[in-house]
Order: C-alpha cells, then sequence, then structure tokens
C-alpha cells in the first residue's frame, strides 16, 4: 500500500512528477505561479537576463504586484517601480496591476482568484504562505529564486515535515482569527515551525470565513513555517466558485499521515492576544496589557486588511471617536475592499472617528510610508511583524492584534478590548 | 571553500529588517545596502567589520521577510561565512542561491565568542576556532544543495543547464 501523504506532501509530489515523496527528499518542480513585487521584483528580473533567457515561462502565470512602496513613495521608489512596469509590458505579463487596481498582494491574489486549490506557488515575499487557506502549497522565497521561477517555471525544495494544529470548540465571542495565530505562535515560538508545513484542522477552524483563515495562513511564516495549510472544505469551495480564474485540485491528507508533531489546542482557552516588542511570539492577552499608551492604530496589511476586518473595526468604531492622542489609520487592502467599505457605510464610520484612510498599500507595516514612528512612539497594528524598527525608529514599538483590538485601542488611546468602551 | 576570520558574534532571533531596514529597500545596490547592514542592532557592524569576518549566531538567523537584500548586504559588508544554530529558512534558501556560505553547526557557536579568530573549511564542514584550537564538526550539505553552492548559485547552475553561458 501506498505511504499515506498529508496534503504538503501531495501536492508537492503531483508537482515534481513522483507518486510520492518524504519528508528531507529534495525534489524540483512545476510552479503553478510564480509573484514578486516592487521591492522583489527588480532583482528578479535583473536574474531573468543573467540567466540568458528572452521571455518568462508564462506570461500568465507570472504575477507582479507593486505594492510595498506604491502609490511611489519618493524618487528611489518611482524608479524600482517602473523597472517592474517596463519588464510587465516587454514581456506581456497579463498579472500585472497598476495603481488604481492593485491592492495587497496576499489580499489581492485570493480575491481575484489568480491562486486557487491545488497550486504550487512561489513569491518574492515571506507572506505567500497566505494562500496556503486556499488549499495551495505556496512558500516565500527570495528573488533569486522567483526570477529563476520566471525564466524556467521551475524550483527545488526539500519536503517539509508537518506539523498538525487540531483546534476544536467553539471561540469566545470577539476571539479571531488574528487571535489564534497569535496564540499558536505564541506557544511555539518564532522557530517553532522551522522548515516544516503547518497544517490547521479542527471544528474551530471548519467554522471560520475564509478570511480569517487567510489571516491564520498569512503568519505562518512568523513561526518559521514554509508553508499554512488548510483543508479544503466547502467554504473553500464557495469562496472559489465563479472566482477561480484555473479549474483547482483538492489534495487531502490521508488518513495515518505522518505528522512529527500534533498540537491539540481548545478553543475555548483562546483569548484576544497582543503580540509585544520586538517577536510575534511576545504575545499577552490584551486584558494584561492595558497599561501600553499608543500613538497610533493602524489597520490593514495583508494579515488584517480584507473586508471582514475592516468590518470587524467599524463595528467597534461606530459611534466613537479615535483618542485625541492616537492617529489611526486604515488601510483597506484592496480597490475592490475600499469599494465594499463604501457600499457598506464602513467609510463614514472611520470618517466620523476621525481615522485616516489610505489607498491600498502594504505602506507602514514593514515601516515603507504612510505612517511611520518616531523614536519612542508606540503603535497598534493588525499587521504581522514587530522587529526592531519595523514601522519606523529603531526606538519604536509595534504591538500586533486583531482589528476589533486595534480599533478598541484607538478610541480608548491603550491597548484595550471592545467591551472596554462601554 | 576555505575561510578565515575575525568573529563578529550576535544572539538569536535576527530578523531580517535588523540586517536591512525596510527603509533601504527602495535599492538593490549592494555598497549602497552595506552601509546600513545590521544599523538597528549594533550602528557601527559597518564600521567594525573588515573583510574575510565571520558572523556567529544563535538560533533561526535570518528570521522575517524574504528580503534577498539581506544576504546581499551581508555579502558586501565583506562577511565571508555566517555560523548559526539554526537558519531560517528563506534565508537559507537566499544565501545558497547567491552564494553567500552559511554553516549551521550549534557545537560551533556555542565555542565561539565574540572576537575569535574562526577557520572554516565550508566542502569539508570543519570549523576550527582557532583562538581556543577547538575543532568543530558540521554536517555537510546535501549533494543537490553542494552542487548549486559548487556551481556558485542558483544563476550560475540553470546558465549551465540552459546553455546560456
Amino acid at each position: 500500500m501506498a505511504r499515506p501523504m498529508t496534503m504538503a506532501e501531495k501536492i508537492l509530489a503531483a508537482h515534481a512528477g513522483l507518486d510520492e515523496v518524504v519528508p528531507g527528499q529534495l525534489v524540483e518542480c512545476d510552479l503553478d505561479l510564480v509573484l514578486a513585487n516592487d521591492v522583489t521584483a527588480p532583482i528578479a528580473i535583473k536574474k531573468v537576463a543573467e540567466i540568458g533567457v528572452d521571455k518568462v515561462f508564462d506570461p500568465e502565470r507570472v504575477l507582479l504586484v507593486p505594492d510595498h512602496y506604491t502609490p511611489n513613495k519618493d524618487i528611489a521608489a518611482a524608479e524600482q517601480a517602473k523597472i517592474v512596469r517596463d519588464f510587465a509590458k516587454a514581456q506581456g505579463i497579463t498579472h500585472y496591476w497598476e495603481v488604481g487596481c492593485v491592492g495587497v498582494e496576499h489580499a489581492l491574489l485570493p480575491e481575484q482568484g489568480v491562486v486557487t486549490a491545488g497550486d504550487l506557488i512561489i513569491g518574492a515575499d515571506s507572506h505567500t504562505c497566505t494562500y496556503g487557506a486556499l488549499g495551495a502549497f505556496s512558500t516565500g522565497v527570495g528573488s533569486t529564486d522567483a526570477g529563476v521561477g520566471f525564466a524556467t517555471g521551475k524550483a527545488w525544495f526539500k519536503v517539509p515535515e508537518s506539523i498538525l494544529f487540531k483546534i476544536e470548540g467553539e471561540l469566545a465571542p470577539g476571539v479571531t482569527g488574528k487571535d489564534i495565530i497569535l496564540h499558536i505562535i505564541g506557544m511555539i515560538g518564532v522557530d517553532g515551525a522551522l522548515y516544516r508545513a503547518m497544517e490547521f484542522t479542527g471544528s474551530t477552524i471548519a467554522n471560520l470565513p475564509m478570511d480569517e483563515r487567510l489571516t491564520i495562513s498569512n503568519m505562518a511564516i512568523e513561526a518559521g513555517g514554509k508553508a499554512g495549510l488548510i483543508p479544503v472544505d466547502d467554504v473553500t469551495r464557495e469562496y472559489l466558485t465563479g472566482r477561480s480564474e484555473r479549474p483547482w485540485v483538492e489534495y487531502h491528507s490521508d488518513e495515518g499521515a505522518e505528522y512529527c508533531q500534533v498540537y491539540e489546542i481548545d478553543a475555548a482557552s483562546i483569548q484576544p492576544t497582543v503580540a509585544w516588542p520586538h517577536l510575534p511570539s511576545n504575545t499577552k492577552l490584551v486584558a494584561d496589557s492595558r497599561e501600553v499608551k499608543i500613538d497610533q492604530a493602524v489597520i490593514g496589511s495583508c494579515t488584517n486588511g480584507r473586508l471582514d476586518d475592516m468590518r470587524q473595526a467599524a463595528a467597534v468604531l461606530k459611534g466613537h471617536k479615535v483618542h485625541p492622542d492616537v492617529r489611526c489609520i486604515i488601510i483597506p487592502a484592496t480597490q475592490l475592499v475600499y469599494r465594499q467599505c463604501i457600499e457598506e457605510g464602513l467609510m463614514e464610520i472611520f470618517l466620523d472617528a476621525n481615522c485616516a484612510i489610505s489607498a491600498p498599500t502594504c505602506g507602514p507595516c514593514l515601516g515603507g510610508h504612510m505612517g511611520i514612528l518616531a523614536k519612542g512612539e508606540r503603535a497598534i497594528a493588525t499587521t504581522n511583524r514587530n522587529f526592531v524598527g519595523r514601522m519606523g525608529h529603531p526606538e519604536s514599538e509595534v504591538y500586533l492584534s486583531s482589528p476589533a483590538v486595534a480599533a478598541a485601542s484607538a478610541v480608548l488611546g491603550h491597548i484595550g478590548l471592545p467591551e472596554d468602551l462601554d | 571553500m576555505e575561510f578565515k576570520g575575525t568573529v563578529y558574534r550576535c544572539g538569536r532571533d535576527i530578523d531580517t529588517d535588523v540586517i536591512i531596514p525596510a527603509r533601504y529597500l527602495t535599492t538593490s545596490d549592494p555598497a549602497e545596502l552595506a552601509k546600513h547592514c545590521m544599523e538597528d542592532l549594533d550602528t557601527e557592524f559597518s564600521s567594525k567589520v573588515t573583510k574575510g569576518d565571520i558572523i556567529v549566531a544563535d538560533e533561526n538567523f535570518g528570521c522575517g521577510s524574504s528580503r534577498e537584500h539581506a544576504p546581499i548586504a551581508i555579502k558586501a559588508s565583506g562577511i565571508d561565512v555566517v555560523i548559526a544554530k539554526s537558519f531560517a529558512r528563506i534565508f537559507y534558501r537566499n544565501c545558497i542561491n547567491i552564494g553567500l556560505a552559511i554553516i549551521e553547526c550549534p557545537e560551533a557557536v556555542d565555542g565561539i565568542n565574540n572576537g575569535d579568530v574562526v577557520s572554516v573549511d565550508a566542502d569539508a564542514g570543519v570549523i576550527t576556532n582557532e583562538t581556543t584550537g577547538a575543532v568543530f564538526q558540521a554536517q555537510p550539505f546535501p549533494e543537490f544543495l553542494q552542487e548549486i553552492i559548487t556551481a556558485g548559485g542558483l544563476v550560475p547552475r540553470w546558465q549551465a543547464k540552459l546553455g546560456t553561458k
């Protein structure tokens, strides 16, 4: 009988043209999609020329998303974006998004149906692991891997061991996908899943909407994970139907598949969580973080810039004003999310609360633009990293939370829960 | 490949935002990136290290962003090799792909202090602390990765494979 395999192993085997792979095996795979952004694409584009090919492997499978420093932050950023634009035109890249259409890559590509279940995807951006929520094996790489991927459609992989996270039961009100993943990273550490694939299962995950699943898979990299997979189910199928550009393939982990570790988590044990500086694993309960005064709140990013996130933030901000000592910056992750925020009246709530609203961009998440911190300042952010200097000055601080907690904190002027506003 | 140099010792979870802050990512010029390498951890890094120096770090070196600017900045700073207890996986790939030598060897890391002089035989995986005389053996790279390293990185490997150079 064939060796039972995890979904990660199955996707890699299928793309390597093999019936079976085992953890540790080095394989060369055919890629479905290769992506890069305005920071990483310029180097990748240079590599294509160095390799000596004139054309990318498939102009429909190379994805170029200028989202980090766009709308162009300064002249240097404009030059980088131009390299990407010129390459996209010269190569006839069909999946290139200009400012006005572009969104934060890991929100945009699922939303537009470009990435789909069963895909093998590499992206020159560490949060490429986001698409694991759709049942794809997708992982972050550097620009050289992306450049080689552009040129050849191939990449090498070491088949990872898998870790299974079984999350069962009902979440308490106000606890979200963000709290689940912060809880897990706090539990296993920033290298707790190093070189491994994380697979999230259980009734709690099954009951989560796609936007919150994407948040969980997005932060697999913050535990060192190579991928963050969620089994394809009816929520996935409903999300992909009418959206996915290509037919999708479902890979399900076999009964008896081998996991190097299994964590069983009771959903009821998870409470609203915040990651203190300067590691995503430095987690505490929001309830134990109320002494932290903040200067800025950022609600957006590839982690939490989707419609559900905007709704959760708006539900808290409705009828309140942002604290006079706080700048609250809302960044819908895509043009569609932006439009939906207008149509649902969320923008009015944000404006009434004195929030600043930005065009879609990665912006402040990586300390690029649109909300940089001064020395000694503190931000609460729905983003994914709180490393030293991540959002600005090396002596500034970032606290990571869910959209509802960030919104509540913006009103309170310190870290707190939505119920603290009552 | 053989290296010998003075050790710059650092701790665990050295992330790529510290190795090269995002505020400098509007360029990919190695010399420019090298000027700002590690500056949020140690503002004097670029003036302290000299050609041929070696970074020795604890677990999870290079965690965070996929930016290849990080190993590019380290290499352009004059660092020839990074020895760590473990590397974050994207950083690990990036180093192999661009030809920055890396070695995983927890025992060696525990036996090396800041300022020690260390020699490395990367092919054999032998690390010698010339200051203390201690010798450590790292696991050799799998054959497939050794091929990329020997070729000088992923691009030269593909140039050879496609016959474009």
